[in-house]
C-alpha cells in the first residue's frame, strides 16, 4: 500500500550549537513509516543551517518573527498555505508559541493542523508560576520566590540557604553565595529581561530530562528519560543516554494525567543525592535532542502528527535503554546565490 | 512625462537575524485614512501635528465593553474616568452610550456638572477633595468614595451641619498578586482598616454606606487580579450585610484594564497578548457570582474603565522634519511631534505607520521629538519605510491620558478633531494661540517697556 | 569617487563584495546611483539624472546622495582616495 503524502511544515532549523529542535524534528519525520513528508521549513534568519539541507527540507519560506505580530504572521502563513497546501504546522520555538496557540482555530479553519498546549497550560508552566504549579498538581519544584523590588532580597536568607538561583524572567540564570551576589545578579538580570526576579531554591544533584507527548486527555503517548554525558558551554546537551527510571516516568505521567498536557514537552529535573526528583522547568516543545526518542523507538513528532490531524494513536510501551547520542557539527557548502535568495526573496 | 515617488537610496549588510521584505511587510502597511477621511486631507485642513479622535471607534469600543459585561453580569455600570480624556466631546460621547462620571477633582467635577450630567451619577474619587467641592457634592446627592480617615472625619461633620446623610463608599486597597501593590489610596483590606472604616461609617449613622471600590492599578494584564479583587469586595460587603442588616448596592471595580498598546520591553505587541475585554468580564463575573450574594440580590457593578476604553479611537498625525544620521551611522528621524503632546510614549513603544505607500525597504530608525530636550524620544527603534522630510505618519492609540497630561512647552498644543459616525470632522479643541498663554500672564508694572 | 573594480551588482538589488564576503542589498534607486556611479558619472550629473526622473528636490538629493556615499564608503565599497590617485 502506498503511504500517503502529508505537507509538513516545521520551524526551529537553527541546528548551531544552542539548537533548535527542527532539523531533529525533520529527521524523524522522513523515518516515519504510517505517512510519507513533503517538508516546508520555515526560518526566521538567513543562516538557519536547515534551509540549506535540501535532502531534508525541500523549500523554505522566511517568517516574520513573533514581535510583528499575529497579523504578520498569519498573512504570511496564508500565502505558504497557498504553495504548499500544508496540513500540519510543528513550531518548535518557545517565543512563537504563543501566536500560534493563538492562530490554532484560524489555521484549522484552513486545513492546516497542529497539536500545542492550551494557552492555559501554556501560562501555567511558566517559570514565574512554578511554585502554584507544583502545588496545584502536586509535583516536587525547588521553592522559588518572584521578587520586584532589591530591597526584599535581604529578608531572602531567611527562607532560602546559600547558594541560590537567581533566574530571569525569560533566559538567565545565576548561582549567588551571598547577598551581594543576589543583588548584582537581581541587578543585571533585570537591565535585560526586565521584572520579575526569581530566586529558586538550589538542589544539589544531577540534572535529567525527559521529553515525551500527551493526548490532551491525561494519557501519556511517549516518555523517554535521558542524562546529559557532554554539556556544552551554553548549558545544551552535546551526548547524551536513555535511561530507566519510574519515578522519572511517574513523575512525567502524573504531570501529563494532572495537567491534561496537550502536545511535545520537555522536562527538566533535578535528582538530589536522596533520590528525591524535583522539576526544574517544563519546556512546552519537543527538545533538539528528540531524535534519541526515535533512535530508541518512539518516533515522537510522527505521533504528534498523527494526533494532530485527529487520528489515533497508540502510546508507546516501551523504548530502549542505554541508547546514546552524540552529537556532531557538519559544515556544509552553500552558494552565494542560496544566501542571497533566502536574504532577498524570504524564499527557497 | 510624470516623474517617479522618489525614496532615498539605501544600502543594508545582508545579516543573519535580519528580517527581510517579507518579515517585515505589514509591518507598516500605510495608514492613508481615518474613517474615510484621508490624512493628507486633514493635515491640510488643521495642520502637524494633528490629533484625530474616532467617534465610530469609541461608540464601537464601549459597546464591546458593555456587552462583554452584561452578557455576563445583570448588572453593569460603566462611569467615564474623566483624566483619560475629559475633552467635553469625548465625555459626552460617554455619556450618551450611558455611563456616568467618574471624577477626581473640583476642576473635574464642575466639569461634569456643568456638561449636565446628574449629580446623582458622578462618582467623586480621589485623595483630594476640598471641603467646599464635598459640600458641592454632598448637595447633588453625588457618590463619595472616601480616601482617607481625615476625609471620612470631614464628611461626617458635613453632614451633620447640612442635615443630610451623604451616600459614601470607601477605597479599599488589597493584596491582588500584581506587582506593584497600589497601597497608597484607600484603606488596605488586609490589615483590617477598611474593616475599621467601615464600622467607624456605620456607627457614625451620618453617611449611608452604598458602595466599596477599589481601583489595583493601571494597564493591568491580569484578569486573574480582578477575580481576587471583586472576591474580597464581596466578602467585605457580605460581612457588612451580615454585621450590620445592611446591604451594600455597588462594588466599584475602578479602572486598569490594558489598552492595546504594546509596553516598552514587551516582546509580543500588546494587541496581541493583552486580555480583551471579555476576558477580564469572565473573570470579574465570575467571582461575584461565585461569591455568596443571593441571586435576586446581587450588587450592581460599576466600572471606571478609562485608557482601554479610548486608546484605540486616538490617533496622532505628524510630519517628517529631517533625517538624520547619528555618530554612530544610525538613522534618526525628527517628527514635529513631541512628548510634551505623546505623553505616553514613556511607556508604550507607540505604534506608528506611514500616512503613503511605500516600497518594502526600511530601516531600523530612532525616532525624535522636535524639543530641544535629549528626554524627547519617541520611539527608541522602529523599523521605518523610507520616509521623506514633509512625509506624515499616523501614530496609533494615543486616546488615553496624552490630551490630559500633555504640556504646554515650547510650543502650542494642536487641534483636536472627531471624526463623527458620518465621516465628517470637527474641531473639538482649538489649536492653542500665544494670547491662550500670554492672556493668563501679568507683568508688573515696573517691568514693563523694556525697551525704554 | 569609484565603486570597487570587482564589486558585483545584481538586478535583483544584490551587492557582494568578494574582497570582505559581505553581501549588501539595495534598492532600485540606490542600484540606479551604483551604476551612474559606474559609468563614472559625477555627482552633478547624476542629480541631474534623479531629478528628471523622480519627484525631489536639489537639496534633498544631495543631502540623501552624500549619506548613500558615505555609507558606501563606511562599507569599503568605494575605491579610496590613494587608490584613486595611484
Ligand atoms: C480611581 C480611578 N478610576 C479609574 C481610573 C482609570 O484607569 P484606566 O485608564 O487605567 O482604566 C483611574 C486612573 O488612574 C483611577 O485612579
Amino acid at each position: 500500500m502506498k503511504k500517503r503524502k502529508l505537507n509538513i511544515a516545521v520551524t526551529g532549523l537553527n541546528a548551531i550549537d544552542s539548537p533548535g529542535p527542527g532539523v531533529s524534528v525533520i529527521r524523524a519525520l522522513r523515518e516515519a513509516s504510517s505517512f510519507d513528508v513533503n517538508i516546508t521549513g520555515l526560518s526566521y534568519e538567513s543562516l538557519e543551517p536547515g534551509i540549506y539541507m535540501h535532502d531534508l527540507v525541500d523549500r523554505t519560506y522566511s517568517i516574520p518573527y513573533p514581535a510583528a505580530g499575529i497579523d504578520t504572521l498569519l498573512a504570511r502563513l496564508e500565502y505558504i498555505h497557498e504553495k504548499e497546501k500544508l496540513d500540519v504546522i510543528i513550531p518548535n520555538f518557545d517565543a512563537e508559541l504563543y501566536p500560534f496557540i493563538k492562530l490554532e482555530p484560524k489555521l484549522k479553519a484552513m486545513g492546516i493542523h497542529m497539536f500545542l498546549p492550551t494557552l492555559h497550560q501554556f501560562e501555567e508552566r511558566h517559570k514565574v508560576n512554578l511554585n502554584d504549579f507544583g502545588r496545584k498538581y502536586n509535583i516536587s519544584v525547588p521553592k522559588s520566590k518572584v521578587i520586584y523590588d532589591l530591597n526584599t532580597v535581604h529578608s531572602l536568607p531567611s527562607e532560602f540557604s546559600f547558594p541560590m538561583i537567581v533566574k530571569g524572567k525569560f533566559y538567565d540564570a545565576s548561582i549567588a553565595y551571598s547577598i551581594e551576589q543576589v543583588k548584582s545578579y537581581f541587578n543585571k538580570i533585570s537591565a535585560k529581561w526586565g521584572l520579575p526576579i526569581i530566586i529558586q531554591e538550589f538542589i544539589h544533584g544531577t540534572e535529567f530530562n525527559v521529553t515525551g507527548l500527551g493526548d490532551g486527555k491525561g494519557n501519556t503517548i511517549a516518555a523517554v528519560p535521558m542524562r546529559k554525558q557532554y554539556i556544552t558551554d551554553k548549558g545544551k546537551a552535546w551526548g547524551g543516554i536513555s535511561i530507566s527510571d519510574e519515578k522519572m516516568l511517574d513523575m512525567t505521567r502524573k504531570f501529563l494525567k494532572n495537567t491534561k498536557w496537550r502536545g511535545g514537552f520537555e522536562l527538566e529535573l533535578m535528582k538530589n543525592k536522596d533520590g528525591e526528583l524535583y522539576l526544574l522547568e517544563i519546556n512546552p516543545r519537543l527538545p533538539a535532542w528528540i531524535y534519541l526518542a526515535v533512535g530508541v523507538g518512539q518516533n515522537i513528532p510522527e505521533a504528534l502528527v498523527n494526533l494532530a490531524l485527529g487520528e489515533k494513536v497508540t502510546p508507546f510501551a516501551t523504548y530502549d535503554v542505554g541508547k546514546m547520542f552524540i552529537r556532531y557539527a557538519w559544515d556544509m557548502i552553500v552558494d552565494r546565490e542560496e544566501f542571497e535568495q533566502i536574504s532577498i526573496y524570504g524564499e527557497l | 512625462m510624470s516623474k517617479i515617488r522618489y525614496e532615498r537610496p539605501v544600502i543594508k549588510k545582508l545579516e543573519t537575524g535580519m528580517p527581510n521584505k517579507f518579515g517585515t511587510r505589514t509591518e507598516y502597511a500605510p495608514m492613508t485614512h481615518i474613517d474615510g477621511v484621508s490624512v493628507k486631507s486633514l493635515i491640510k485642513e488643521y495642520g502637524s501635528p494633528l490629533f484625530v479622535i474616532s467617534e465610530k471607534t469609541v461608540r464601537s469600543t464601549i459597546r464591546k465593553a458593555r456587552k462583554a459585561f452584561e452578557t455576563r453580569y445583570p448588572k453593569v455600570q460603566f462611569a467615564w474616568s474623566y483624566k483619560t480624556n475629559y475633552l467635553n466631546a469625548i465625555c459626552s460621547i460617554f455619556h450618551q452610550e450611558g455611563s456616568w462620571a467618574e471624577v477626581v477633582s473640583g476642576f473635574e467635577y464642575d466639569k461634569a456638572i456643568s456638561l449636565g450630567v446628574d449629580g446623582k451619577k458622578i462618582i467623586f474619587n480621589g485623595p483630594e477633595k476640598s471641603e467646599e467641592d464635598l459640600c458641592k457634592a454632598i448637595q447633588n446627592d453625588s457618590l463619595i468614595h472616601i480616601d482617607h480617615l481625615d476625609e471620612l472625619y470631614t464628611i461626617s461633620e458635613l453632614a451633620d451641619k447640612s442635615k443630610s446623610r451623604p451616600r459614601v463608599a470607601i477605597r479599599v486597597n488589597m493584596d491582588t498578586g500584581v506587582y506593584p501593590m497600589w497601597d497608597r489610596f484607600g484603606f488596605n483590606y488586609e490589615n483590617g482598616q477598611a474593616w475599621d472604616a467601615i464600622n467607624k461609617i456605620m456607627h457614625s449613622g451620618r453617611m449611608e454606606l452604598v458602595g466599596l471600590h477599589c481601583h489595583i492599578g493601571t494597564f493591568m494584564l491580569s484578569p486573574f487580579a480582578y477575580g481576587i479583587a471583586a472576591s474580597k469586595l464581596a466578602e467585605l460587603a457580605l460581612s457588612v450585610e451580615q454585621k450590620f442588616k445592611h446591604e451594600i448596592k455597588y462594588i466599584d471595580l475602578g479602572g486598569g484594564f490594558a489598552s492595546r498598546n504594546t509596553l516598552k520591553g514587551s516582546y509580543l505587541p500588546g494587541s496581541d497578548t493583552n486580555p480583551t475585554f471579555d476576558d477580564f468580564a469572565e473573570a470579574i463575573s465570575s467571582a461575584l457570582l461565585n461569591s455568596n450574594f443571593k441571586q435576586d440580590n446581587l450588587p450592581l457593578l460599576i466600572l471606571e474603565t478609562g485608557r482601554a476604553l479610548i486608546d484605540e479611537a486616538g490617533y496622532l498625525l505628524g510630519s517628517v522634519i529631517s533625517n538624520k544620521r547619528s555618530s554612530t551611522g544610525r538613522r534618526n528621524t525628527i517628527l514635529d511631534i513631541g512628548v510634551n503632546i505623546l505623553f505616553t510614549s514613556f511607556w508604550y513603544d507607540h505604534k506608528i505607520t506611514p500616512a503613503q505607500s511605500f516600497t518594502q525597504y526600511s530601516e531600523d530608525t530612532c525616532v525624535y521629538g522636535p524639543l530641544c530636550m535629549n528626554i524627547d524620544v519617541i520611539r527608541e527603534s522602529a523599523s521605518l519605510p523610507l520616509l521623506n522630510r514633509g512625509d506624515q505618519v499616523v501614530i496609533q492609540n494615543v486616546g488615553a491620558y496624552n490630551m490630559t497630561q500633555w504640556m504646554q512647552f515650547i510650543s502650542l498644543r494642536p487641534h483636536v478633531v472627531l471624526i463623527d459616525m458620518d465621516e465628517k470632522p470637527h474641531v473639538i479643541r482649538l489649536r492653542e494661540t500665544l494670547d491662550n498663554i500670554t492672556g493668563m500672564e501679568k507683568v508688573p508694572e515696573h517691568l514693563a517697556n523694556f525697551n525704554k | 569617487m569609484k565603486l570597487r573594480k570587482n564589486v558585483a551588482v545584481s538586478e535583483a538589488g544584490l551587492l557582494f563584495n568578494p574582497v570582505t564576503g559581505e553581501s549588501f542589498s539595495v534598492n532600485p534607486i540606490g542600484i540606479e546611483i551604483l551604476n551612474l556611479i559606474r559609468e563614472e558619472k559625477d555627482p552633478e550629473q547624476i542629480g541631474r539624472i534623479i531629478l528628471n526622473k523622480y519627484t525631489t528636490d536639489q537639496a534633498t538629493f544631495e543631502k540623501d546622495y552624500y549619506d548613500f556615499i558615505g555609507i558606501l564608503e563606511h562599507h569599503n565599497l568605494l575605491e579610496s582616495h590613494e587608490e584613486t590617485k595611484a
